[in-house]
């Protein structure tokens, strides 16, 4: 549907799906992304040799932003991952995506500042988010079906008059949403920092919250793709993405799935709300912050591809934060560089569907 | 490709490219009266409202080339002409002096504009890796990377504050910061950049552009090579967009992360698409509603008890009921008037017979 010009436009081919086919297809890639993992653990891992040390700084610095950088990622993936679907699916280019974020982050202060609670508040952000979605999709979206642009230009419109609406009535403060009694503090990790004048190892201390919710979002991930490759709706999803047309013709309620779907990715990226809210703060300017780390998410993984934003949300995460570790004047072209490469020599993405 | 066309079509409506050749009487008028407006002008409405006007719908005049002709909506355009005032404040002479290189405008605008094209080029060359709705995502990608890098970077761009006291030259004994001599500058450009829009899309260039934009596939076919086409009107947009960006540069009299932020590189989109991108004067009627409400509507809002900030509300709602009910902007609205009025005109002159 869409056309992509390029040398290998064409897309992966069917043959040899899964990891050990990609591994069959591309050995000498897999080999090179092996050793890198080795050799990530063995920086994580082992004590730093003085060699090392004046390459890289301090082991702290590095491991630190490493945790950072996959933490973010995890952040970056939740927000990323409704859009991607939404994409999938519905071919819609939702730009208002880093407003339902906001909006989230500030429906979960407001909850947590009324009852103290913040488990709720993700459930409150997640509910009233996709009822917005689900609005969106069947008041707006739904009447320009098939036109990609004027959907795109309407979510642009929409992600104006959002921003400002919030800004009326949140104001222009900074918030952050408390972190809960049971959540706060450091844990300690059993990863050597460096070890003492006396010989007692200094061990790696880490805001248990940040711990918390990327395994909460490696643990929605995994349930997202499992929905997605083994549930009915799943299936349906699948098939609509691959053949829209086709999958109406077939009897699927396809208007149903349709608003199912925007709006749970909706609930998604407002839950994401409130845990950028915790993680650091939320304030006009989020909205588009985290719009743009899900358009370079996205582009990065591969647009309407779940596991690609996976990747693309580690990727950049990890760019971001040792970016602003190592070259802080030019961070920011850190991540773009990563997507200029993808968009060089894989324009598709890396992990496209087609 | 197929589901994606028609949608494209119905958003930006069908650009017309053979016109009839005759002017319109009401265009005569309205360049009758841009050339003598400083005779009945103040200086706040020729420089603040009509030069900013002209300098904003050229530059959206660059994206609706690129969209009404092209086929891709291009939101780069904006940050093509924050990079040439950019180049121009490092080169030139700024309040900056230990970044200003201090070149003479004579080696620093053409320098300026030379970088910026390149730039818009390589940003082009980016965005046509991948077609249709791609456009916009990658577009936006680079133009925000742009904004948070001038944001960050202190030794080269200036960072948070950028640069100021970046002026308009003084030559040929003409003071171009004074009012009148900056407003004709502006529309000079304007009217340079116009006239190249429309010479462009009747040359073979711009006629292939278009047979790009309805069916890539087919003029592949028959021979042309696609990309290159593409980038070649990313280049020719970036050299209208470029001098604007100097002129803007100059208006304000500085140039900062705000000017190329993601609100502007908006704004810039709401114009063309609000003025029409069917045709090449629809940018400027939605530079010139843009101005007059961004100047006007402050007072509008706080005389109706809202907070002038509530400025935003306004546009992002003015941008949705044209997006959502004409979504050939102002110029469909104004097309479509003139067709009905034909129409009636036609069945009353039948029903008299």
């Amino acid at each position: 549907m869409i056309a992509r010009s390029g040398p290998d436009g064409g897309g992966v081919e069917g043959a040899g799906r899964g990891v050990l086919g990609w591994i069959e297809r591309r050995p000498l890639a897999a080999l090179l992304l092996a050793l890198a993992v080795v050799l990530l653990l063995w920086l994580v891992l082992a004590d730093w040799p003085d060699e090392v040390e004046r390459w890289l700084g301090r082991k702290r610095v590095f491991v630190s932003a490493l945790f950072n950088g996959i933490t973010l990622g995890g952040l970056y993936f939740l927000v990323a991952t409704g859009f991607t679907l939404i994409f999938g699916l519905m071919r819609n280019v939702n730009l208002a995506h880093g407003s339902l974020y906001l909006f989230g982050g500030y429906l979960g202060y407001t909850t947590v500042q009324a009852t103290g609670l913040w488990l709720p508040a993700f459930v409150v952000a997640f509910v009233l988010v996709a009822i917005a979605g689900l609005l969106l999709q069947t008041l707006v979206f739904r009447h320009m079906e098939g036109e990609e642009l004027r959907q795109t230009l309407v979510t642009i419109g929409l992600s104006i008059v959002f921003a400002d609406l919030m800004l009326w009535v949140w104001g222009g403060d900074f918030y952050q949403i408390p972190t809960p009694e049971w959540l706060a503090g450091p844990v300690e990790l059993p990863i050597v920092l460096d070890v003492r004048p006396n010989g007692e190892p200094i061990y790696l201390r880490y805001p248990r919250v940040r711990l918390v919710i990327f395994a909460a979002s490696v643990v929605i991930g995994v349930l997202l793709w499992l929905a997605i490759n083994r549930t009915r709706v799943g299936m349906l999803i699948r098939a609509g993405v691959d053949d829209r047309e086709m999958l109406a013709a077939s009897g699927v309620p396809i208007q149903l799935l349709f608003a199912l779907v925007f709006a749970f990715g909706a609930g998604l990226a407002g839950m994401a709300g409130v845990v950028g809210g915790t993680f650091q703060s939320i304030s006009p300017g989020e909205d588009t912050r985290f719009l743009l780390a899900s358009l370079v998410v996205v582009i990065v993984g591969g647009l309407g591809s779940i596991p690609g934003a996976a990747l693309g949300a580690l990727l950049i995460g990890l760019a971001e934060q040792f970016g602003s570790v190592y070259l802080p004047t030019y961070a920011i072209v850190f991540s773009f560089l990563v997507m200029v490469l993808v968009l060089a020599f894989r324009p598709q993405g890396l992990l496209a569907m087609r | 490709m197929a589901a994606a066309r028609p949608g494209f079509a119905s958003a930006t409506g069908a650009p017309a490219t053979d016109r009839e050749a005759a002017v319109p009487p009401a265009a005569w008028i309205g360049a009758l009266v841009l050339l003598f407006l400083p005779a009945i002008a103040s200086d706040f409405f020729l420089v603040q409202v009509f030069g900013w006007a002209l300098i904003l719908g050229t530059i959206a005049l660059s994206l609706q080339f690129l969209a009404g002709y092209g086929g891709m909506v291009s939101l780069v355009q904006m940050t093509v002409a924050g990079f040439a005032g950019y180049m121009v404040a490092i080169l030139g002479t700024s309040g900056l002096a230990q970044i200003s290189l201090g070149w003479p405008f004579w080696l620093a605008v053409p320098a300026a504009i030379l970088l910026a094209v390149l730039f818009g080029t390589l940003s082009g060359a980016l965005a046509v890796r991948t077609a249709g709705i791609y456009t916009i995502v990658i577009t936006l990608a680079i133009a925000a990377a742009f904004f948070y890098f001038t944001r960050q970077n202190e030794t080269v761009f200036g960072g948070f504050l950028g640069f100021n006291g970046v002026r308009a030259p003084v030559f040929w004994g003409i003071d171009w910061r004074s009012p009148v001599p900056f407003y004709y500058l502006c529309l000079a450009w304007a009217a340079i950049a116009w006239g190249l829009v429309v010479w462009v899309i009747r040359a073979p260039f711009g006629l292939a552009l278009q047979g790009i934009r309805d069916n890539p596939r087919r003029m592949a076919a028959l021979g042309f090579d696609v990309t290159a086409h593409r980038i070649a009107a990313y280049a020719f947009a970036a050299f209208l967009a470029a001098p604007a960006g100097i002129l803007l540069t100059w208006l304000n009299g500085q140039i900062a992360p705000g000017t190329v932020g993601i609100g502007p590189v908006i704004d810039v989109l709401v114009i063309a698409v609000v003025g029409g991108l069917g045709r090449p004067i629809g940018p400027f009627i939605g530079a010139l509603l843009y101005v007059l409400l961004r100047i006007f509507a402050l007072d509008a809002l706080v005389a109706l008890g809202l907070s002038g900030q509530r400025f935003q509300l306004l546009i992002g709602l003015g941008f949705l009921v044209t997006v959502l009910f004409s979504p050939d902007g102002i110029l469909g609205l104004w097309e479509r008037a003139r067709r009905r009025r034909a129409a009636t005109a036609a069945a009353g002159t039948a029903g008299g017979r």
